[in-house]
């Protein structure tokens, strides 16, 4: 870059010369040198600006453009985040205890149709009804050709049905996939599980909800997401639960029963092992509730849960045990059994005569009604309301299902000192035999609440004390004495300690007082009497067997055999090892002579 | 001169990792490809799980089972299981021991086994 001086020697000089004043010329050449670096920095600051404002204008399109973009496309789901775990159980499954698979899940596909697309809606009425026979051709006819834009033809189809209508090949035939409850074991536990329809429906997918048992009871919990499908785990033993169908059906067709209702329960946990309830229906084809008649005569009744019942004498052993808890009596306190024990216009009787006094432990092994009314007597009204409260007689059992809830004790509405005296054998209360399972449960399991469930516990309940461990003991030991030598003697099962006792209870008559020829046997169970496992309530529905000569219904001689049978055949399937008694050694006797 | 070494060089680094981002970009959606594919596969293959478990529980309901033991009964002489199937370990028989006597089969032979044995558990 050429400098230009400031002071030009030449210009200077001749300025002198001239009598000018050289600072002039200094002053001008710097004023042109400083309009000389104005325009330069003004022009590299222009430049700066076009730069910077070509950066902006490309980086606000971009945003722009991006906006614009976002805007205009349809919004996804980020694909890489988030496993589909689910994507196909909408409801989780349920299973027994061991994992065997009692309901499930299975995709199929629903049938609908747009009329409107149809070619030949006459024939594909015709061909419709030949594939499904409870179909109305005629209905079909009238929807296809009627002005109606869509009609659902049916929720469900098999494999082999939807390609029979592939082969209509009608273009207005539209099926839909749909997910499908399917219980795999038939009519097994059926009451349990209760059964599954579909509730809102669409073209693609729809609802399918729990309408009873367990299905209903968990339908939030089998439903919700946050689960991640986790199967609900039931108390049930899917083995057991079949050989205790198997047994009690065969019992009920024996003893000519119109209906056998079974529970097994596991004394400490309160899980309820196997549930009966006969007869029954298949979950997968629900049938419809009875229009006209008793609904305790449909299969869909649970006469487990549901039916509530007089449970007759099993309920003597609630009266002695309170009675040995108060310490009003020990078991060889001698009570008077003289009868007819007359109350007003009510006379109490005993099936047989046992004479003028009876141990309380005879009272329970022969079933006196006329000792345990007199025991109830001592206890009074007030303390046998609260100690049957307490063993969760009074109101409806907590089990899981939609049915329990309805299922209240039928108490009197006058608890008067006849009434105490009634109730103390069974008769004027009534309860179904899943109340019956957990009281029993709750004085000999040493004398602690249970509550029964029907999910699988890992821990035993050790709920509020009901009775001390002491009377627990005894009550077993009477129990063991009514099977060995009294009432339920049929009930001997060979190794497996059964203790029990029996109920036999006239019905009802719908208009008032009691047939005489119907009755409800019930035997109440616990096996092994010394240290129990398990508790079994067998309840026959109005049985009637010939023995001996003559028409027998009282319990020792239908429900005992029954519970029997069902004993012999599921102790073992439970892990219980059978008491061998073992022979005494030959004692050496040691002699002198 | 350094300068434009520093911009060149930054240039150099751009271009980088334009073409970085370009190929991880295309990486990115080949694997989400993937994934969908894989998750779908994953559905199907739940989907025939789920099938299968169902078609498992099916085949083996007890009634299924019940009516198959009888009916194959004369092979397989399958009972219900009861209290007698369960027997004390000191009423288990032990398997028999051979003994010398089912080795003989020729008299001929009798005396040098004895013999043979006796050596044996002589020498024990």
């Amino acid at each position: 870059m050429i400098r230009t001086p400031l002071r030009p020697l030449a210009r200077i000089l001749s300025a002198r010369d001239k009598g000018e004043n050289p600072d002039r010329i200094e002053r001008d050449n710097i004023r042109v040198r400083h309009e000389e670096m104005q325009g330069r920095a003004r022009q590299r600051a222009e430049g700066r600006l076009l730069v910077l404002s070509v950066f902006f204008l490309v980086a606000f399109s971009a945003v722009g453009l991006r906006m614009g973009s976002i805007s205009v496309s349809v919004p996804q789901e980020p694909r890489s985040g988030g496993v589909g775990d689910n994507i196909l159980a909408q409801r989780a499954d349920i299973t027994d205890r061991n994992g065997n698979i009692l309901a499930t899940n299975i995709a199929t596909y629903s049938l609908y149709a747009h009329p409107q697309q149809m070619i030949d809606p006459v024939g594909a009425a015709i061909r419709l009804a030949e594939i499904f026979p409870e179909l109305d051709g005629e209905q079909l006819n009238r929807h296809f050709t009627g002005a109606r834009k869509f009609v659902w033809v049916r929720q469900k189809l098999s494999p082999e049905q939807r390609q029979a209508v592939h082969e209509i090949g009608e273009p207005g035939l539209l099926f839909g996939p749909r997910e499908m409850r399917l219980y795999p074991n038939g009519a097994l536990a059926a009451h349990v599980m209760g059964g599954a329809s579909f509730g809102r429906e669409g073209v693609n997918s729809a609802e399918v909800i729990g309408v009873a048992g367990v299905e209903n009871t968990f339908d939030e919990m089998l439903r919700d997401p946050i689960n991640n499908g986790a199967p609900l785990a039931l108390s049930l033993d899917m083995t057991v639960q079949a050989v205790a169908e198997e047994v009690l059906s065969g019992g009920m067709q024996l003893m000519n029963a119109k209906g056998a209702a079974g529970v097994l329960m596991d004394v400490h946990t309160g899980e309820v092992i196997s549930l009966v309830s006969l007869p029954d229906f298949d979950p997968n084809e629900r049938p419809h509730v009875l229009t006209e008649g008793d609904q305790a005569d449909s299969p869909l009744f649970n006469r487990a849960v549901q039916g509530v019942y007089e449970l007759g004498s099993t309920y003597k052993l609630f009266a002695l045990a309170q009675a040995m808890d108060e310490g009003l009596i020990n078991p060889d306190t001698m009570i008077d059994t003289q009868g007819p024990l007359k109350w007003g216009r009510f006379s109490i009787r005993d099936f047989h005569n046992y004479g003028p006094q009876l141990s309380a432990t005879e009272v329970l092994v022969k079933s006196s009604n006329i000792g345990t009314a007199r025991i109830a007597q001592m206890i009074g009204a007030e303390r046998q309301k609260e100690f049957l409260a307490s063993l969760g007689l009074t109101v409806p059992t907590p089990v899981e299902m939609l049915e329990a809830s309805g299922s209240r004790p039928l108490l009197p509405p006058n608890w008067s000192e006849l009434s105490t005296m009634t109730i103390s054998y069974g008769h004027g209360i009534s309860a179904s035999p899943m109340h019956l399972a957990a009281a029993y449960a709750s004085v000999v399991n040493g004398g602690t609440r249970i509550v029964p469930t029907l999910l699988r516990q890992d821990a035993p309940q050790n709920g509020p004390r009901v009775v001390s461990e002491e009377v627990s003991r005894i009550s077993r030991d009477m129990l063991r004495q009514v099977v060995t030598r009294g009432t339920a003697s049929f009930g001997e099962v060979e190794g497996y300690e059964v203790g029990g006792k029996t109920g036999s209870a006239d019905k009802p008559r719908p208009q008032g007082g009691y047939y005489d020829d119907k009755v409800i046997s019930t035997f109440a169970s616990i096996f092994p009497a010394s240290d129990p496992q398990y508790v079994l309530i067998v309840t026959l529905d109005e049985p009637s067997i010939e023995g001996l000569g003559e028409t027998r219904r009282t319990a020792g001689w239908t429900a005992v055999p029954v519970a029997a049978e069902l004993t012999r055949r599921v102790a073992p399937l439970l892990g219980l090892r059978p008491q061998i008694e073992t022979l005494p050694l030959t004692a050496v006797t040691l002699t002198s002579n | 001169m350094m300068r434009s070494i520093m911009f060149l060089m930054t240039g150099l680094v751009v271009m980088g990792l334009a073409f970085w981002a370009y190929r991880e970009n295309y990486r990115t959606q080949e694997v989400s490809r993937d994934i969908k594919s894989l998750q779908l596969e994953i559905a199907e293959a739940r989907g025939a799980l789920a099938i299968l478990n169902a078609e498992w529980a099916y085949l083996n309901r007890p009634d299924r089972l019940r009516e198959l033991a009888e009916l194959n009964f004369d092979s397989l002489g399958l009972l219900p299981l009861t209290g007698a199937h369960y027997v004390r370990v000191d009423q288990l028989a032990w398997p028999s021991m051979p003994t010398i006597f089912d080795q003989i089969d020729n008299p001929v032979e009798v005396m040098g086994v004895i013999i043979e044995a006796q050596a044996i558990g002589g020498s024990e």
